[in-house]
């Protein structure tokens, strides 16, 4: 039913660095939940985390846009730089953070409100609109980016959460895109999802690829086989192997990798 | 044990039909049946309470509804005015020449009563005083035939409503057995009739000999003050508090006690508000007595905790996943609370609202302690702004007053006050379900 690209893989240039993270720790009150991670994200790159569950690889691309400054007793050391700007860095204000890293979760989460209204809110709030016929624009563009538009474009002002769960997860990360973020997070995108609906994220986040630089955080090792060009792979805590997806699947340096990607461990 | 031994001990069960029911499941079945059974008692019980109370209020309540009037064409003529005012008493002058036409009209119709004007004040009150009043109010109306309707005393409405009866009644200087005659003949001549009772509705308290005049409409706009208060100070307060807490307070010891100390004050009994009111809002802030301002500030100490208590539980039920998505677009939290969140915790703040509304209405004991109670509301306030600041009472503190006046016609006022309260708290509540119904979304 879909078949990555071949070319997929081989893809990978050498991209600026977008995102570099170093040292970073994690405490969730006396739980240490990320311990010393450092690493590389490159610009215009599906990066993929993987690793069993809790491992704290969701924690992590958490921490990429402090949504975990939400949590009262999470506290974060070390830095993260974006574009080489500290993100932790007092002066920085966490809502043009998010704005700049978008985030789609786990769930499907439209809001209770018409397609429109979902995708326009963030142009809105950020003022990136200055007429309606703007905004309409911006609508247009960010569905059609989401590719939903051609399901949805004959009932815009109905409620987003009538779409199906494929759909309200398309319209989740149009809806991300729409504030015209440079990174993109996606936690667990497809794990809602049944396979044609996964199919259809997966291609759309390929197509994300050329704008953005996209961070997955996924259960499937095929998805992260299918999607990413870099894989980071998680294990209690300890970023264990971080390399282009080929080599982590065909060649993994560490044995806990290896015993991961063959099943057995996680 | 060997595997021998045990196949000796425990026999094989026998093969069990499904179309015999075993012992054991005729026993949970009768566990369940008892249980519906009860189940089913306690709504029988509760019904029942339910319509003894409804039918009760609404017998002794009817009545308060209802006034007999006495009706009757009069006419005065200039010389019998200006007879009348030559007189010393000139009331008593206007009583018997009212009363002389209401002779008449019973003999054209052919029924023949014995009569004294002692009968008729004791049927229809002090006429004089009022005829004098219209009279020297309209004097162009001497001469003309004008159509009178005077309100008869309260127990010729009590042996209309069948309250008085002649068995039960006992000679008094209020009312004879002689003068029911004369009541029964202006019944059959169809002078005296029972109309609906405007008076009781619109009309303010009246003195305690003089049940039928009183209405209960000056205590529904001072209770329509008091809501005004509290509406708008409950519910800003409320849900502002609500919101800090909720979304913006961090979690520690303090906002700990905070918590507790709401849960608590829902608790309190409201005569402990009203005494706080009499302590600090009379006595040290000198704000006016009896005046619906200091009653709506009590209930506003009184609903807030009820209020700050729904609306954090509705703000608590809506998804996380919603906060996540707003701020995950950069929204800032305000924006998500005010955005997102609010709109979706709308019903459940608003039920919350009128309920805590509803059960402010109807608090009697803390305007006890602020003086609403005893007084005697001749009138309604002249103007918006001396509605929250002149003496009135509010419907419950009203319903009580009545109750404790010896004059039995009070009494069913009392019933009639509580049909109205009764009226209002339903009109809420039905309101309350209405704005849930259309403000409810799903996620």
């Amino acid at each position: 039913m879909y078949d990555a690209p071949t070319n997929l893989e081989t893809a990978v240039t050498q991209n600026d660095i977008k995102i570099s993270a170093d040292n970073v720790q994690v405490h969730y009150g006396d739980t240490h939940a990320i311990k010393d991670v450092s690493v590389e994200i490159e610009d215009k790159t599906v990066t993929a985390f993987i690793g069993p569950s809790g491992c704290g690889k969701s924690t992590f691309l958490r921490t990429l846009n402090r949504m975990n400054d939400t949590i009262d007793i999470c506290r974060v050391t070390g830095n993260i730089l974006l574009d080489g700007e500290d993100i932790y860095d007092p002066k920085v204000d966490p809502v043009q953070l998010r704005a700049k890293v978008g985030m789609v979760f786990q769930k499907p989460n439209p809001f209770p409100k018409s397609i429109y209204d979902n995708i326009a809110y963030g142009p809105r709030i950020h003022g990136l609109a200055n007429s309606k016929a703007d905004l309409d624009v911006i609508v247009e563009k960010s569905l059609r980016r989401g590719a939903i538009w051609n399901e949805v474009k004959d009932r815009l002002h109905a409620p987003g959460t009538g779409l199906s769960g494929g759909q309200q997860q398309r319209l989740c990360i149009a809806r991300a895109v729409a504030t015209e973020p440079e990174v993109l997070l996606m936690d667990e995108p497809c794990s809602a999802l049944d396979p044609i609906a996964t199919a259809q994220v997966e291609e759309l986040i390929d197509e994300l690829r050329k704008s953005y630089s996209v961070v997955i955080v996924t259960h499937s090792m095929q998805q992260a086989a299918r999607v990413s060009q870099k894989t980071a792979f998680f294990h209690l805590g300890n970023l264990v192997e971080y390399d282009d997806t080929s080599k982590i699947f065909t060649n993994p340096k560490d044995e806990r990798t290896e015993s991961y990607i063959t099943g057995r461990i996680g | 044990m060997s595997d021998a031994t045990m196949e000796s001990t425990v026999p094989a069960a026998p093969k069990s039909s499904l179309h015999r029911t075993d012992a054991r499941t005729r026993k949970r079945h009768a566990a369940e049946k008892r249980f519906k059974a009860y189940g089913i008692g306690a709504i029988a019980i509760g019904l029942f309470f339910l319509v003894v109370l409804t039918v009760s209020i609404i017998r002794s309540g009817l009545p308060a509804f209802t006034q007999t009037v006495v009706s009757v064409e009069f006419t005065m003529t200039q010389e019998q005015f200006d007879a009348a005012e030559g007189q010393l008493f000139k009331t008593k002058a206007y009583s018997a020449a009212f009363n002389e036409a209401l002779v008449s009209t019973l003999r054209e119709k052919g029924l023949e009563v014995e009569t004294d004007a002692a009968a008729f004040e004791r049927i229809l009150g002090k006429t004089g005083g009022t005829l004098r009043e219209y009279y020297r109010a309209n004097p162009e109306a001497l001469g003309e035939e004008v159509d009178f309707e005077l309100s008869a005393s309260s127990r010729v409405d009590g042996y209309m409503n069948g309250r008085v009866t002649r068995d039960s009644m006992e000679d008094s200087r209020f009312l004879e057995a002689a003068d029911l005659d004369i009541v029964d003949a202006l019944i059959d001549a169809g002078i005296i009739k029972e109309t609906f009772n405007w008076n009781f509705i619109t009309g303010a308290d009246s003195g305690v000999d003089n049940p039928g005049g009183a209405g209960i409409g000056a205590a529904v706009v001072g209770s329509f003050f008091m809501m005004l208060v509290v509406l708008c100070l409950s519910l800003p307060i409320g849900v502002a508090a609500s919101i800090y807490l909720e979304e913006f307070a961090p979690q520690n010891k303090f906002t700990d006690l905070i918590e507790v100390n709401i849960s608590n004050l829902a608790a309190v009994p409201s005569i402990v508000f009203g005494i706080l009111g009499l302590a600090v809002f009379i006595q040290f802030m000198h704000l006016p007595q009896s005046a619906p301002l200091v009653g709506g500030l009590v209930l506003t100490l009184m609903t807030l905790p009820t209020i700050i208590i729904s609306t954090r539980a509705s703000l608590k039920a809506v998804p996380p996943s919603i906060r996540d998505a707003a701020l995950g677009l950069g929204a800032s939290r305000m924006q998500a609370v005010f955005h997102h969140v609010l709109p979706l915790a709308m019903p459940g703040i608003l039920t919350g609202t009128i309920i805590g509304l509803a059960q402010a209405l109807g608090e009697t004991a803390p305007l006890l302690l602020i003086g609403m109670v005893g007084f005697v509301a001749r009138g309604y306030p002249e103007g918006f702004i001396a509605g929250f600041t002149d003496p009135n009472s509010a419907m419950p503190a009203q319903i009580y007053t009545w109750a404790a006046r010896a004059d039995v016609g009070f009494y069913e006022k009392a019933w009639g006050g509580i049909i109205i309260l009764l009226i209002f708290l339903l009109t809420m509540n039905i309101l309350a379900v209405i704005l849930r119904r259309r403000f409810e979304r799903r996620w």
